[in-house]
């Protein structure tokens, strides 16, 4: 099926070295956006996530590779960066305010628990590769961060949305999630600026921003909602877009992650509007969210990827024993069984969106050379492996049980 | 008595619990869009589901209607007699009020007045904690809880 795709690309690449004109643009965008639907088939085929096939397409389109990008490669860099902007947008829909604060009071230990053991791996091993803190950080942030979409769709896929295991599962992903949102501010104010104060006015800055967002959905929640809220889908889509593209954009400008901002915005928004967006806005979303994983297999030199893969492996096995750890230790202390507790630790194990936007900001930044390939080699390994993995949790739990009893007889 | 247990999903709704006299345990999951889910837990792994039935909105009010839910005044009232303070009362809509043919969440009852819908009664019909997105009708009776200074507020409201 990719022979049907090739000469196309070849053409836009020809076409090129002319003007920039319209029929390559369409013919090279069109293009991709075949390979990724070819890779997302082949992906659904096996039973596993389009995230790291979308990530391997890339590898194929970048600099020096036979279907190098010549016109469209600006415009894709451009809709990468809507791509991170909807994807965070529609996390922070996912979730109401008071839904956040009932999750983070109830399982701030098991939130703790998470951070500690699987940022921990990714920090030393950046350390132990001397490549200093702003570089521990982001590979921390990359290990800690499993997610959200890949485990949601795992829960879906197998049918474990009722099971009692899966409020803690969901509970620590959404602590995850604004981990992540006190992540970000960090890890960019670390690589626009060398200076401390600046980073401490930046984390500041973020946590004023992110109490706003809270209050904003507390108390104006039901207001925001109505006047956000439009029986039309198109104004709805226009509107809600709009408004996080500007925020993030409004963020950008004085030096604040538009990411956050786009988060800060789809937890500000509740009720009726929210629950609306979220459905119309999957199609757009799921688009440019493609168009950012592929951009950043572009970003990534796929001759570095061989060197990377030992550390990156290894990191890989230490992170699946931490996860699956986090979540049994949590499901144990919802009172759930061994069962329960390997299917809620297996199904943590997916890495995948925000892992990639995290090595995504390092290697604009252009912090470490290396750490790009060493997270690509990381999140293709966890997000082929963690469904994987989630999927024989219980086979493997009940040959336990049986080994315990076994030796009890 | 069954002891209900109630747990937020986050994310996706409230998962509702519990053990059957046979030691069994079944659960409803109230999806946040509406939609239903009976679970059956399994017996040899109490924690995971073994089997489902989803049902639309519509769908989960026809089998409440079949196993008796309709008793939602009866029950009520019992409420009323246990907690002080608390208030019940079946507000008539008439075909005057400004919120006949739009949504609850239009009229925002419980933003201005505090005051709780918990359900709608319309010719035979009972609609059971009705979301947001409901809409009102002309003849609708509305029953709503809350503080009694709260309940003529939102009488002011719906039938002004």
């Amino acid at each position: 099926m990719t022979a049907d795709i090739e000469p196309a690309v070849i053409l836009a690449a020809q076409g090129a070295e002319a003007e920039l004109d319209l029929a390559t643009v369409l013919l090279e965008l069109g293009s991709v956006l075949l390979l990724l639907a070819v890779a997302g088939r082949l992906a659904r085929r096996l039973g596993l996530s389009p995230i790291p096939f979308f990530l391997v397409a890339g590898l194929f389109l970048g600099e020096g590779t036979p279907l190098e990008l010549e016109a469209t490669r600006d415009f894709i860099e451009i809709a990468a960066q809507v791509g991170i902007v909807l994807l965070l947008l529609m996390l922070g829909l996912e979730y109401s305010g008071r839904e956040l604060l009932a999750s983070i009071h109830a399982n701030r230990a098991a939130g703790l628990v998470d951070f500690v053991l699987n940022a921990t791996p990714g920090a030393l091993t950046a350390w132990f590769l001397g490549w200093g803190t702003t570089a521990a950080i982001f590979l921390g942030g990359i290990t800690y961060i499993s997610s959200s979409g890949i485990v949601s769709k795992v829960l879906d896929d197998l049918g474990r949305v009722g099971n009692r295991e899966t409020p803690s599962v969901l509970s620590i992903l959404v602590i995850e999630d604004l981990g992540m949102a006190l992540i970000l501010p960090v890890s960019v104010g670390l690589l626009l600026s060398a200076g401390v104060a600046d980073t401490v006015t930046d984390i500041a800055v973020a946590a004023v921003a992110i109490a706003a967002a809270f209050a904003v959905t507390l108390f104006f929640g039901d207001q925001l909602s109505r006047v956000v809220f439009h029986r039309s889908t198109e104004l709805l889509v226009l509107t809600v877009v709009g408004a996080a593209l500007a925020v993030a954009g409004g963020a950008e400008q004085i030096h604040a992650p538009a990411a956050v901002a786009a988060l800060l915005v789809g937890i500000a928004l509740s009720g009726p509007a929210a629950d609306a967006a979220k459905v119309a806005l999957i199609p757009v979303r799921d688009l440019f969210a493609a168009v950012f994983f592929v951009f950043f297999g572009i970003e990534v030199d796929p001759a570095t990827l061989p060197q990377a893969l030992p550390a990156a492996a290894a990191l890989a096995v230490v992170t699946v024993v931490t996860k699956l750890v986090t979540g049994a230790w949590a499901a144990r202390r919802a009172g759930i069984g061994l069962p329960g507790r390997i299917r809620a630790g297996t199904v943590l194990i997916a890495h995948g969106e925000f892992s990639i936007i995290l090595a995504g900001l390092a290697l604009a930044g252009g912090i470490e050379p290396d750490l790009g390939p060493l997270a690509a080699s990381y999140v293709l390994i966890v997000a082929i492996a963690g469904p994987l993995l989630a999927r024989f949790a219980d086979p493997l739990a009940f040959a336990l049980v049986e080994a315990r009893a076994g030796r009890a007889d | 008595m069954t002891t209900v247990r109630e747990t937020p999903v986050p994310g996706v709704g409230v998962r509702y619990e519990f053990e059957l006299e046979n030691g069994r345990h079944i659960g409803v999951l109230a999806h946040r869009s509406g939609r239903r889910e009976l679970l059956q837990y399994s017996a040899r792994d109490p924690d995971a589901v073994e089997a489902k039935i989803t049902l639309t909105p519509d769908e989960g009010k026809v089998v409440a209607e079949l196993l008796g839910g309709t008793q939602l005044a009866e029950s009520l009232a019992q409420v009323q007699q246990r907690v002080e303070g608390l208030a019940i009362d079946w507000l008539p809509l008439p075909a005057s009020s400004p919120f006949a043919g739009r949504t609850i969440g239009d009229a925002g009852v419980r933003t201005r007045t505090g005051v709780s819908i918990v359900a709608v009664l319309r010719g035979d019909e009972a609609f059971a904690a009705p979301g947001p997105e409901f809409g009102l009708q002309a003849d609708d009776t509305v029953v709503v809880v809350g503080t009694p200074e709260g309940i003529r507020a939102t009488d002011a409201l719906l039938c002004r």
